[in-house]
């Protein structure tokens, strides 16, 4: 009878240990619904072929993302492994405890240097210049431009816009030139219009748009380590900025008021706006013939300068972060160490993935790789973000009610949206202890 | 013991067999009143609390009691009170319009009308329907370019959801088409409860149409007319769904569009749960206004 007993504890005890091995053996990585979360299911393919780890990629529309990966945090919830979260949510998640610390990890793989700089300061760091790291750049990611090549070479075209703006049509070296561009094309009469830009104030669509041309007039939204934001954010720079934005939204096809990724590849493949702008992670589409009828004559370009010749972009992509709540955080960091090696940095940016991996962007294989490759390129080395703090969301929110009136509905003028948003702004973060 | 019996109902005799009366009521109102506790008083009273401190789910830092602070901050944003004013006149807009169309369509259909069954339920279609697809196939009929409302109107490129002063109207016409048909099927209860005396001796007496409607139907559908409004008020109060899909404009930023992105995007805990309490007070005091001319419609 003693014996009967041992032997079944003794099978209890191996069931529960083989269970424990089996639950090991598979990895759950929560991220948004769009291609380069299919192209990460692929590549994680491989990594169940090399070790017979079960990744799985889950993904959820992008209107959704952000309630459902925090609403996963708060319940301190283990059904994701990793995700592959927004650059704004470092604070918050890291602050809220959510997110395991990667600095040792971070600094035993070398990765401030494996990564291109940008990626590095903006996916993966928080506080900002603290040493602390909280994600492994994954997918880098940018706002380009996409055009169309046959309405800017059509010889008729390009003798009429040197007529009136006295300098040959091209891809604009310059916002005033892309100004020019967007007016000479806006021809509602002919149901073609200038350019298409974000103007949607759901999340952060509309103010990832205006900070292109923030950046680029040489503006910022702040001083991140003092959190000074009155003479920065409501700068000559930003005012003209907004003002440029304002003026290209009166380019942009009719009901272009809440705007965001779809509709700018769309005002590409219905043969709406001569220019688009859109994240990189999204110009697949535009090469793909079975979507985009123009695929043929889309072209792109990297956010040109502004008027001082500063050169910036607004950040999209996401770093690879592991959720402190796994079950499997020992399996993840193994999953890490595989993702960020060399040739499986690689291998996704094949698949089409944007590897944030310095060398793999610095090839040539991968700058001539697609037609936008370049551009993303060139973009990823001057890339800025908005405020990654615990509070980013309220910031958010009152720029979207601040800026979106003035850009859409016209209401009142650039220094005065720029201005109240700055108030706004001084509040928030005094209302957190970062001011006084 | 079995004299016991012997004197017992046969009923309670037979319940003695099996569960008492008592039990099974036990059996049925128990799990009930566990599941509201659970699931509504506690909540109520969780978020009542919350409301009083600087809670936020996102983080592990504790709750500190900040009293009344909240509301402080909440009824001195101006953008709260935007909100509020949007909100009321949205309800407005709405709410009279689904009576104007709802009870115009039952007087239409109170009437001896051809295929007037098939009538009725195509018109019920509308709220059969789900908010969100509502939302995304009106988007499609606003639409400037390719939208058939402006192309029926001779419009031309028109922007319902883009244009400031107009984008609030546009969401409001599209409640209006879903919930006009709630507001026609009570009606019509009301209108075919009334006796057909009335407007015969109304007849006889040479009274006219107007003189009729005011003073025999009208007050003879209102206490009906008036639970129809309550509901629609208390529904209109609550949109979300179809206002968040069709429009972004601040104009058309209705309370439970900003709620929720207090409450889900900013994760400001203790701060949207005392806007909601800020909001459940205002929608009580308006349904308690209502009940009020309810009774006094019903006791005429």
């Amino acid at each position: 009878m003693k014996r009967r007993v041992l032997g079944m504890l003794a099978s209890v005890a191996c069931s529960a240990l083989m269970a424990q091995a089996a639950a090991a053996q598979e990895l759950t990585i929560f991220w948004a619904e769009w291609d380069p979360a299919n192209y990460l299911q692929e590549l994680v393919n491989e990594y169940e072929a090399e070790t017979g780890v079960v990744v799985t990629v889950e993904t959820t529309p992008w209107q959704d993302f952000q309630t459902k990966a925090f609403t996963e945090f708060n319940a301190r919830g283990a059904a994701y492994d990793m995700i592959v979260g927004d650059s704004q949510w470092l604070g918050a998640a890291s602050e809220g405890g959510h997110y395991v610390d990667l600095t040792d990890f971070f600094e035993e793989h070398d990765l401030g240097n494996v990564m291109a700089p940008a990626t590095v300061k903006y996916y993966a760091e928080y506080p900002g210049n603290s040493g602390k790291y909280w994600a492994i750049p994954a997918e880098g990611d940018a706002v380009g431009w996409a055009y169309r090549k046959d309405w800017f070479e059509d010889p008729e075209e390009m003798k009429a816009f040197e007529e009136k703006y006295g300098y040959p049509l091209d891809v604009p070296e310059s916002w005033a030139q892309m100004m020019d561009i967007a007016e000479f094309f806006h021809r509602p009469d002919e149901d073609r219009y200038g350019i298409a830009i974000y103007t949607d104030n759901s999340y952060d669509g509309l103010v990832m748009g205006i900070e292109n041309a923030l950046f680029s007039y040489g503006g910022n939204l702040g001083d991140y380590e003092s959190y000074q934001v009155d003479g920065i954010l409501n700068s000559p720079q930003n005012v003209a900025a907004l003002e440029a934005y304002r003026k290209l939204y009166g380019f942009t096809p009719p009901g272009w008021s809440k705007t965001f990724f779809v509709e700018n590849n769309q005002a590409i493949t219905e043969n709406l706006a001569a220019m688009s702008m859109n994240y990189f992670a999204f110009f697949p589409a535009l090469v793909n013939p079975a979507t985009n009828p123009n695929a043929e004559n889309t072209g792109f370009f990297a956010n040109p300068p502004g008027p001082g010749g500063a050169q910036f972009a607004a950040l999209g992509g996401q770093g690879i972060s592991i959720v402190s709540y796994s079950e499997n955080i020992d399996e993840s960091y193994a999953f890490l160490e595989w993702f960020i090696k060399d040739e499986t940095q690689k291998r996704w940016a094949e698949l089409g993935g944007y590897t944030a991996s310095a060398k793999v962007l610095e090839s040539d294989e991968f700058r001539s790789a697609t037609p936008y490759n370049e551009a993303f390129y060139q973009t990823m080395f001057k890339v800025k973000d908005f405020w990654a703090v615990p509070e980013y969301a309220e910031l958010l929110t009152a720029a979207n009610q601040r800026l979106y009136p003035y850009v859409v509905g016209g209401e009142g003028t650039a220094q005065e949206a720029l201005d109240a948003l700055t108030a706004d702004w001084i509040d928030t973060f005094k209302k957190y202890g970062r001011t006084n | 013991m079995t004299d016991v019996i012997a004197r017992l109902e046969p009923q309670s005799r037979a319940a003695t067999r099996g569960l008492s009366d008592l039990s099974i009521r036990n059996l049925f109102i128990i799990p009930t009143i566990a599941f509201l506790i659970i699931f509504n008083v506690f909540p109520l009273l969780y978020s009542l609390w919350t409301s009083f401190t600087d809670f936020r789910a996102s983080t592990t830092a504790p709750a500190n009691w900040v009293g009344l602070a909240n509301y402080r901050e909440l009824l001195s944003d101006p953008f709260i009170w935007r909100n509020f004013t949007i909100t009321a006149k949205y309800v407005l807009i709405s709410v009279t319009g689904q009576v104007f169309v709802g009870f115009g369509l039952a007087m239409l259909l109170n009437r001896a009308i051809p295929l007037k069954g098939l009538i009725t339920t195509l018109l019920l279609l509308p709220m059969m329907l789900s908010m969100a697809v509502v939302g995304l196939f009106w988007k499609l009929l606003y639409d400037p370019s390719f939208g058939i409302i402006n192309y029926f109107l001779g419009l031309g490129k028109f922007e319902w959801l883009a244009n400031p002063d107009v984008a609030l109207y546009a969401v409001a016409i599209v409640d209006i088409w879903m919930w006009s048909p709630f507001v026609m099927l009570l009606s019509l209860a009301g209108l075919s409860a009334v006796p057909k005396h009335l407007y015969e001796a109304a007849e006889i007496d040479r009274a006219g149409p107007f003189y009729t409607f005011f003073r025999i139907t009208l007050p003879l559908v209102a206490p009906i007319l008036m639970i129809a409004i309550i509901f629609r008020t208390m529904e209109a109060f609550k949109t979300f769904d179809h206002a968040y899909i069709l429009s972004s404009q601040p104009t058309t930023e209705l309370i439970a569009i900003r709620l929720y992105k207090m409450a889900f995007l900013e994760w400001q805990t203790g701060l949207s749960s005392a806007f909601a309490y800020i909001v459940l007070i205002m929608v009580v005091a308006i349904t308690n206004i209502y009940v009020k001319y309810l009774n006094k419609a019903k006791a005429r």
